[in-house]
């Protein structure tokens, strides 16, 4: 069962490079912007902790950036 | 109407629907993989080198849908001079590329087994590599260009010459004699494809479709906290 399933009528090399690049190609994509999309809210972190009391009441003032810093939180 | 398309409330949904998407792609893909390397019977004629169409179209088919929509958008931002529209585009251009690469190279994998080559100057075949140059210019183009209101121009000027690539691919199988085969699926009359086949196709097209949902909205976070961290070195 198991080699007829992997065989496939000698067609098995074909479907199974075709599925796995596809696999591969989703992994990489989701990797490199799950990369790119923490490191920028690492930035955002690294700077909102760097300003001083008045800029940071000032900014949190924006619901947006509450959300953001809220989200690196729970990650 | 753009109002609701303001980045700042559109951002507590998109901050949190990707942990959701995610875990409906792993299911909905789940299914869609067992029908479709398992469950869904072999060809006639091509015996099991027909799984490959599971990936193969679906992949053809949104890399089509996405490029399609970047051009409305694009125009639409254009016209009514929306960043935000320009911003959803921007997101949304990886997973098409992706999705068109994949449809390519799935593509030439069926063509061994089924033409006997990887390759063919065939009308379809050329007209989607054509389709992943533009997506290529549009991408390198946002890499390139640093002033706005520049990019928003070039960008649209490249969908809009990439969008009359997108019914010469849909229609080269009729206009031109092509080794590719004549779609099996019409919307406006009946498919020559069988349920037990459509049924698998239809579920990794959702799949696809749920990734690229995915991607796109790590993708347009990603771009809102980019602004976000511009706007505090402002501050």
């Amino acid at each position: 069962m198991i080699n007829e399933l992997l065989f496939m009528n000698g067609y098995g090399i074909y479907v199974f490079s075709a599925f796995i690049f596809t696999l591969l190609s989703f992994a990489s994509l989701y990797l490199v912007t799950k990369t790119q999309f923490v490191k920028e809210q690492n930035k955002f972190v690294a700077k909102f902790g760097s300003l001083n009391t008045d800029k940071a009441k000032s900014a949190k003032t924006q619901r947006i950036n509450k959300e953001i810093l809220a989200n690196a939180s729970n990650n | 109407m753009f109002k609701l398309f303001h980045p700042n409330k559109i951002f507590r949904i998109t901050s949190k629907a990707p942990k959701y998407i995610l875990f409906l792609f792993v299911v909905v893909l789940s299914v869609g993989l067992t029908e479709a390397l398992i469950l869904s019977p072999e060809d006639y004629k091509q015996s099991d080198a027909v799984r490959i169409m599971y990936v193969h179209v679906p992949a053809a088919w949104i890399s089509l849908g996405i490029f399609s929509s970047i051009t409305l958008l694009s125009i639409s931002g254009f016209v009514f001079k929306n960043k935000n529209l320009f911003l959803i585009s921007k997101s949304l251009a990886p997973s098409g590329f992706v999705f068109n690469i994949i449809a390519l190279v799935t593509g030439a994998i069926w063509g061994k087994p089924t033409w006997g080559t990887w390759w063919a100057w065939d009308a379809r075949i050329t007209s989607m590599l054509i389709l992943a140059l533009f997506y290529a210019m549009y991408l390198i183009s946002w890499r390139i260009y640093r002033s706005e209101e520049k990019v928003f121009k070039i960008t649209t000027f490249i969908t809009i010459l990439g969008i009359v690539n997108i019914p010469i691919i849909k229609y080269s199988v009729d206009w031109w004699n092509t080794l590719h085969q004549p779609a099996s699926i019409n919307i406006l009359s009946k498919s020559s494809i069988h349920s037990s086949m459509l049924f698998p196709l239809l579920i990794m097209t959702a799949a696809f479709a749920l990734f690229s949902l995915l991607i796109f909205l790590m993708k347009y976070n990603t771009e809102m906290i980019k602004i976000k961290n511009k706007g505090l070195d402002r501050l």
